[in-house]
């Protein structure tokens, strides 16, 4: 009973992971379809930033939840105007570029910072089930993942700004007929995908090590998410994460985290084989 | 852009290749001959890349999975047989049918060009996640440990097929990575004039038209997928067997991004251009490397946004540009002599 308990959690903690490290990345490409490399390395800085305002005597909450999104978003909007702004429409002109800005951040926070691992201790002490103990910081973050799923879905469906920057990405010469700006739409949307992945960082930071190339971890599995979703920003990455998450945790589990990973991603590959769309596109097809 | 296979220019670029392999190893001393070899092999690499994805328009993001395939496949069997000849031909093989799987899935699946990048980056991932975690002993291939990420090291050179231990000196290695380069390049460039290539232009081009004029783009791209994959491994194999040594790295996103600065610096639909980036650039982070002044990512990632930003084009156009506007120029001086200087400030 607590082993199936805890294998339940760990699932729940895998699923919870993918969305956290796929959500930020889903709104840059589901909404304005740009590759984003840099994903991986807007985790790396919500992580450090969390680190080193803790080192530095912040509370790690805060650290966590408001400095690194805010930082993390506004590196966002200065790589937005000053290059990205120029490319839209163009995919590999935005992929090569957010490549070159993967390895310039790699770069510069290996220059500033070394190439150490660093790290923060979970908060929130343990609990016991019978025999198996979790750590509580797992839980909150499997909470506070279906909390961010739960608050984007209200915030594009249920709010003014959410109307206009789904309306912008639909038909952008439309919104600016009707008096709306698509750039200044464009540079939020983007701020706001980064800042999510920098929350992501920040909420990774203490499970995971702290370097300056720990983004390649990630990128790859929340490529992956975002892909198999399919077009449907929200429901098919969190569909994507709940069918990837369990398989990855099992065979991890089974077997060794890698063997995980790459049974992910043939589970990824699969799936577009099946189903070419996403597998938005089946839920749009079925309902 | 230049649809035509061999012309004068392809002609003389491999030339000047051979003449390169031919005379070099007079000319240079030993450091020189290993470096330059080492080099040879990786352009070899970026050859494949830039023909897959000038020519056929598939950019894949992870073409150094099957660079480092044969790689890794040429370490295991030429230390687990002690001869380079099978090792070489498992080099080219294991790639192309890692290709031809993938390739199944994402052509005949009709996955998305960019889902494509993505999913060749992720395959080159888990592989570099992968080979990190083999550094167990139980971990072996044909009784060769794969090492993690300590890589694999003293993999023997090539030796002369069918000779076991008549191992080639570094000169005539040099020599072969070299004539191989330019082999592969004439190769290519003339596909690129046949039939079969101006089809493959043509799926770059309008991939809907090509099918509706009845040819299948699918069965094409597998094609040229495969074969630029065979060429990464070819290159992975005179890569290890010039520098004996085969590790994670060669996995990494670093590796893959390599091929596709040269690839782009060299200038999208020239063969030539990326061979020639290929050198500049490995030269000038070799020159980095040694003088230690600034980070090597953050060197090349400033580049590839320069590249993207001020030059789309890439070296080589850019250069045919600058040529073509000075040949016009000079060609109006000698119209109007009377007039150059009104002439040169009028010139856009």
């Amino acid at each position: 009973m607590d082993q199936v308990l805890v294998t339940a959690i760990a699932i729940a903690t895998g699923i919870a992971t993918l969305v956290l490290i796929s959500l930020g990345l889903a709104v840059i490409f589901g909404m304005m379809r740009i590759i984003n490399f840099a994903h991986g390395e807007f985790i790396m800085l919500g992580a450090y930033a969390t680190v080193l305002s803790t080192n530095a005597g912040m509370n790690l909450w805060i650290a966590m939840l408001v400095i690194a999104p805010a930082f993390v978003a506004l590196v966002g909007l200065g790589c937005e105007r000053l290059l990205i702004r120029r490319y839209y429409g163009n995919l590999t002109t935005t992929m090569l570029l957010t490549w070159g800005l993967s390895l310039f951040l790699v770069g510069s926070v290996t220059a500033l910072f070394g190439n150490t691992t660093r790290g923060i201790a979970a908060p929130l002490g343990s609990v016991t089930f019978g025999n198996y103990s979790v750590s509580v910081y797992q839980l909150f973050l499997i909470a506070f993942a279906a909390l961010l799923v739960l608050g984007a879905a209200l915030f594009l469906t249920r709010t003014r700004f959410g109307l206009i920057a789904r309306g912008t990405m639909q038909n952008p010469a439309m919104a600016s007929t009707l008096g709306i700006d698509p750039g200044r739409v464009y540079a939020a949307t983007f701020a706001v995908g980064a800042g999510l992945s920098g929350l992501a960082g920040g909420l990774l930071a203490p499970v995971s090590g702290v370097l300056p190339n720990m983004g390649a971890s990630y990128v790859a599995k929340a490529f992956v998410t975002v892909i198999a979703g399919g077009s449907s920003v929200l429901v098919g990455t969190t569909g994507a994460a709940f069918m990837f998450g369990p398989i990855e945790a099992i065979v991890s589990l089974i077997s060794t985290p890698v063997i995980g990973q790459a049974s992910l991603l043939a589970a990824a590959i699969l799936l577009l084989r099946l189903m070419p769309m996403g597998l938005s596109a089946g839920f749009r097809r079925s309902t | 852009m230049n649809y035509a296979g061999m012309n004068a220019g392809s002609l003389t670029f491999t030339a000047s290749l051979v003449v390169v392999a031919l005379g070099g190893p007079s000319v240079l001393d030993t450091f020189q001959v290993l470096q330059l070899s080492a080099y040879s092999s990786l352009a070899l690499g970026v050859v494949g890349l830039a023909f897959v994805w000038g020519i056929l328009g598939i950019l894949s993001l992870g073409h150094a999975a099957f660079f480092g395939i044969g790689a890794y496949a040429y370490a295991i069997l030429s230390i687990a047989q002690g001869e380079s000849t099978f090792a070489v031909a498992a080099a080219i093989l294991a790639p192309s049918v890692l290709a031809v799987c993938l390739g199944y899935f994402l052509f005949y699946g009709r996955v998305g060009d960019v889902y494509l990048s993505v999913i060749t980056l992720c395959v080159s991932l888990i592989l570099f996640s992968f080979m990190n975690s083999t550094a167990d002993v139980s971990y072996t291939l044909l009784s060769v440990p794969l090492g993690g990420f300590n890589g694999i090291s003293a993999v023997p050179p090539l030796n002369w097929p069918g000779f076991v231990g008549d191992f080639l000196t570094p000169e005539a290695t040099f020599s072969l990575c070299f004539l191989l380069l330019a082999a592969v390049y004439l190769a290519l460039q003339f596909l690129r004039g046949t039939r079969l290539g101006r089809i493959m232009a043509s799926v770059r081009e309008n991939e809907r038209r090509c099918e509706l004029l009845g040819y299948d783009p699918r069965w094409l791209k597998l094609v040229g997928f495969v074969i630029s994959a065979a060429i990464a491994g070819l290159a992975g194999a005179l890569f290890t067997a010039n520098t004996g040594y085969v590790g994670p790295t060669v996995f990494d996103l670093g590796q893959s991004s390599q091929f596709i600065l040269w690839a782009i610096a060299g200038g999208m639909g020239t063969l030539s251009g990326a061979i020639i980036a290929s050198f500049m650039l490995q030269f000038l982070a070799s020159f980095i490397g040694t003088s230690q002044l600034f980070n090597t990512s953050l060197v090349f990632g400033t580049v590839i946004i320069f590249f993207v930003y001020a030059l789309p084009n890439g070296i080589v156009p850019s250069l045919q540009g600058l040529l073509r506007k000075l040949s016009r120029l000079a060609r109006r001086q000698r119209r109007r002599p009377e007039v150059i200087g009104d002439s040169i400030k009028s010139t856009p």
